[in-house]
């Protein structure tokens, strides 16, 4: 093996990568050979560092600098000061990771990670994602060869039981409980399935540990597979994560390679083996039985529970679902054992859980978090607060099955239980902060407009009954809003909640019930006063240029899409409401902040 | 059948794709994911193709077709663009970015322009939350956009 | 994979090239002084010639790096090596064909090579 003096890791998740990380690391291969340097220094395309709000994001070691937003314009400078000089280039430094003396922090001394504990993503940002070598380095398939040769499948499973580990899909299903009853199950033919489906929109914490380090879900699949008796795993994933599914499928080929999958495995007469199945765009299908269907070739409908998938699931065989965080835990509780991992996390909800953070705060990315943090700890300390200065209104979690938590509750310390007791849910980990600028009744209307999309229709509640409410809601949002309404809204949720078939249509009104418990005065004044308070529905707005403001500059005629806006000039100018589309463009533009919705 | 559609090439390689899946389990989705791949949509000559090979009825295959979101029975343009409805985008204001776009190339979502050039889709999540909000134009994501951004973004894409 | 033996052997074989990674850690590290002034003095070869010997000893723990000016041109190239718990030593003047025996008594053995430092040059 080739000695290196430095490496230079560069973020292939899909935030960066989308910001042209690909780009970046070809610059970096082309300006290494140009400086005769690519034997002294190794480009590693990593997983997802979480802090996709300044990607591309590079990290050189052994200095540990932190490089953020690099262009292919900066990439030459890095290489010829850097690199090849040893001079770091200080002003392409992530502001956070420097002290004031300019000396670089390590990684935990970053506000970012201060507080944060990564498990579930501790190899994410650090190997390199499509090299199995890199994943025994840091004890990979250790925790597999561990259970073959030195553990019975019931110690495994109590291993998992003593843990207290709790799915990580969004219920919160005790998960050595589902082994349990998988491996009880009488059948000829066992399956494993990882559900990575994930459809919660905002949450994408499994496709960056799919992305990052695939191999911790084959490892834990393969476990699973020999505690409860199973020979064969589908990993059902979206269609939308080309990356994820690539990674995974170079990840099942070295594994096979090495002899982890496929037949007897560690010299053991243990055999198994996984294969990949495509989701194709149906929220639906994270729920349990519906996933099952769609592996099955059918319309991904759920059925009723039970029979549940333990005793007859795909194909009609016993079954072991999880998702991909849940098995990501995995491998790192069998290789350091359940007190280790009892010792984190609050007394009902143990481990760490990971965030999206996304919306209104400043560091958008993906946190990690021991249980029984509080939201305030990661929206302020870790995610550097929120924007231009705007106060905090709700934190909303679980997507469209969780609800919008208020600025009282930011110092509840977050597990599955408390969550729930606030009207919400862990559900995947989404995040969303949400300032005052944003409506909570147009909120609770975009996650219901959501679910009525996504509801497959097998149900009457689901079906019709979420589309009542979102007809409902469309009503007040347009200023058609009723007395009566709001009570009419909790009557049908909690009919909703009650009588739907799946997960899918007994969480759907929680964003309405939610946005209601706490925020009804909002409500309220959509349909008395026939205003939006936080100035985001368009029917009840109006666009105006306050006189003794405007200049008469002209730049909001030049902005206008629709020319509604007209005046001398250095007079003060009107909007056509007739013509006004409410698009904000001439807010924007306006250098004297002189026009205003209300 | 009729020859413009199954043409022979794709055809092979649909075939191949059936051959490889049908013995296994659960073969109907794959296979019909190659066929979107290989045609940019499900044509009924297709869907008849496959429920033949696999000896199940149409109606079956139509209705996963009509199911799952990603699989289309009408051609789409050259160019897709999807603009990104998850909650992260929503709330960092997408639907005005979506409604520069209708506005923009005159099509709203789900449709297909005349010429077959673009496409507009209003997608879920896609999952470059720290960017928001943010589109997609087939292969290529631009992020951290303003309304402003979307007019020079469309002109690369349109036909010379 | 038949045994765990064959896995700890795969994870020996990556491990030297992924500890980089780690934070700070308590290993011997290396620096080469590569401002202008010690890359026009020949600081090049001696950093070649460390990464060199680092390989072929197959030395664990250590870290080759690169800094900018330490501040005596006139001495350069110049080398610091830290052992853990040690004082830094600075090396001046350094040549590549210095390197071999720097390594193999100062690096390795803890033995300072006293006569290539800053304080027998001055």
């Amino acid at each position: 093996m080739e000695f290196y003096r430095s490496h230079v890791l560069i973020c292939g998740g899909t935030g960066c990568h989308s910001s042209g990380s690909a780009d970046v690391m070809e610059v970096f291969k082309t300006e290494l050979e140009s400086n005769k340097l690519e034997n002294e220094i190794k480009l590693v395309q990593t997983g997802c560092f979480g802090l996709c709000a300044i990607g591309p994001v590079v990290i050189v070691y052994p200095e540990g600098a932190f490089y953020s937003k690099v262009t292919t314009d900066d990439v030459p400078r890095i290489v010829s000061e850097h690199l090849l000089k040893g001079r770091i280039v200080t002003d392409l430094l992530y502001h956070d990771s420097v002290h004031d003396d300019e000396a670089i922090k390590s990684l935990d001394e970053v506000e970012f990670y201060k507080k944060q504990k990564r498990l579930a993503l501790r190899n994410c940002g650090v190997i390199d994602p499509e090299k199995i070598e890199e994943y025994i380095a840091f004890d990979g398939y250790k925790a597999l060869g561990k259970a073959l040769l030195e553990s019975t499948p019931e110690e495994i499973i109590n291993i998992i039981k003593a843990s207290g580990l709790r799915g990580r899909g969004g219920a919160g299903f005790p998960t050595g409980l589902k082994w349990e009853f998988t491996a009880k199950a009488e059948g000829d033919k066992k399956y494993i399935l990882c559900n990575a489906d994930e459809g919660d929109p905002g949450a994408f914490m499994d496709r960056s540990v799919l992305e990052g380090d695939p191999h911790a879900v084959l490892e834990a699949m393969t476990i699973a597979g020999y505690a409860v008796g199973a020979d064969q795993g589908y990993i059902y994933v979206r269609a939308e994560y080309p990356i994820a599914v690539k990674r995974l499928n170079i990840a099942i080929d070295q594994a096979r390679e090495a002899g982890l999958l496929g037949k007897n495995i560690f010299g053991t007469n243990f055999n198994f083996d996984i294969e990949i199945r495509l989701g194709a765009g149906a929220f639906v299908c994270g729920e349990e039985t519906a996933l099952i269907a769609s592996i099955e070739g059918k319309r991904g409908e759920p059925r009723p529970r039970p029979p549940f998938p333990a005793n007859k699931g795909v194909f009609g065989k016993p079954t072991l679902l999880n998702n991909v965080e849940t098995y990501a835990n995995i491998p790192q509780i069998i290789h350091n054992g359940a007190d280790w991992f009892q010792s984190v996390g609050t007394e009902k909800s143990k481990g760490t859980k990971v965030f999206a953070l996304g919306g209104k705060v400043m560091n958008t990315g993906l946190v990690e978090v021991p249980m029984g943090t509080t939201l305030r700890e990661i929206i302020y300390e870790i995610g550097g607060g929120i924007p231009d200065n705007k106060e905090f209104k709700a934190a909303q979690t679980g997507g469209p099955s969780g609800g919008c938590i208020p600025a009282e509750h930011l110092d509840t310390p977050i597990d599955y239980d408390s969550l729930a007791r606030i009207g919400s849910m862990m559900g995947s980990g989404g995040l969303i902060v949400m300032d005052e600028d944003n409506c909570m009744v147009d909120i609770a209307r975009f996650f219901l407009d959501f679910t009525v999309d996504e509801s497959c229709g097998k149900c009457p509640p689901c079906r019709i009954g979420t589309k009542r409410m979102l007809e409902i809601l469309n009503r007040i949002t347009k200023g058609q809003g009723e007395e009566g309404d709001i009570e009419k809204l909790e009557e049908l949720g909690k009919n909703i909640k009650a009588s739907a078939l799946c997960g899918l249509g007994q969480t759907a009104p929680n964003p309405v019930l939610s946005t209601i418990r706490y925020f009804r005065d909002e409500y309220e004044a959509h349909i008395r006063d026939k205003k939006c308070p936080a100035g985001v529905c368009q029917a009840l707005l109006q666009v105006l240029i306050q006189a003794e403001l405007c200049k008469g500059c002209g730049l909001c005629v030049k902005v206008c899409p629709t020319d509604a806006i007209s005046g001398e000039r250095r007079s003060p100018h009107v909007i056509d409401q007739s013509k006004c589309i409410k698009c904000g463009a001439c807010m924007e533009k306006c250098p004297f902040k002189a026009i205003v919705k209300g | 059948m009729t020859a413009s559609i199954l043409q022979d090439e794709k055809l092979m390689e649909l075939k191949n794709t059936i051959d490889e899946f049908k013995d296994k389990e659960g073969p109907l989705m794959p296979i019909m994911h190659k066929a979107q791949e290989l045609y940019g949509y499900l044509p009924v000559e297709v869907q008849e193709y496959i429920a033949k090979a696999l000896d199940i009825p149409l109606s079956d295959i139509y209705g996963v077709a009509t199911f799952y979101s990603q699989f289309t029975l009408k051609p789409q343009g050259k160019n897709t663009i999807g603009v990104c409805m998850g909650t992260a985008c929503y709330v960092k204001g997408s639907q005005a970015i979506l409604d520069e776009i209708v506005r923009e190339i005159d099509l709203k979502p789900g449709e297909t322009s005349d010429d077959f050039n673009f496409t507009l889709n209003a997608t879920r999540c896609l999952g470059a939350c720290g960017l928001a909000p943010v589109i997609m134009i087939n292969d290529d994501v631009y992020g951290r956009l303003v309304p402003s951004d979307i007019k020079g973004i469309i002109s690369k894409y349109r036909t010379k | 994979m038949k045994s765990l033996k064959e896995l700890e052997q795969i994870k020996q074989k990556t491990l030297d090239a992924v500890n980089l990674r780690k934070e700070r850690t308590g290993g011997t590290r290396v620096v080469v002084g590569m401002a202008t002034c010690g890359i026009a003095a020949g600081a090049r070869p001696v950093l070649l010639a460390f990464l060199e010997e680092v390989k072929n000893r197959n030395l664990k723990d250590v870290s080759v790096s690169q800094t900018g000016c330490i501040g005596v041109c006139r001495l350069e190239p110049m080398v610091e090596i830290t052992r853990p718990g040690e004082d830094k030593v600075t090396y001046v003047n350094m040549s590549a064909d210095k390197v071999k025996r720097v390594i193999a008594e100062h690096v390795v053995n803890g033995q300072v090579v006293t006569e290539y430092t800053i304080g027998a040059a001055q």
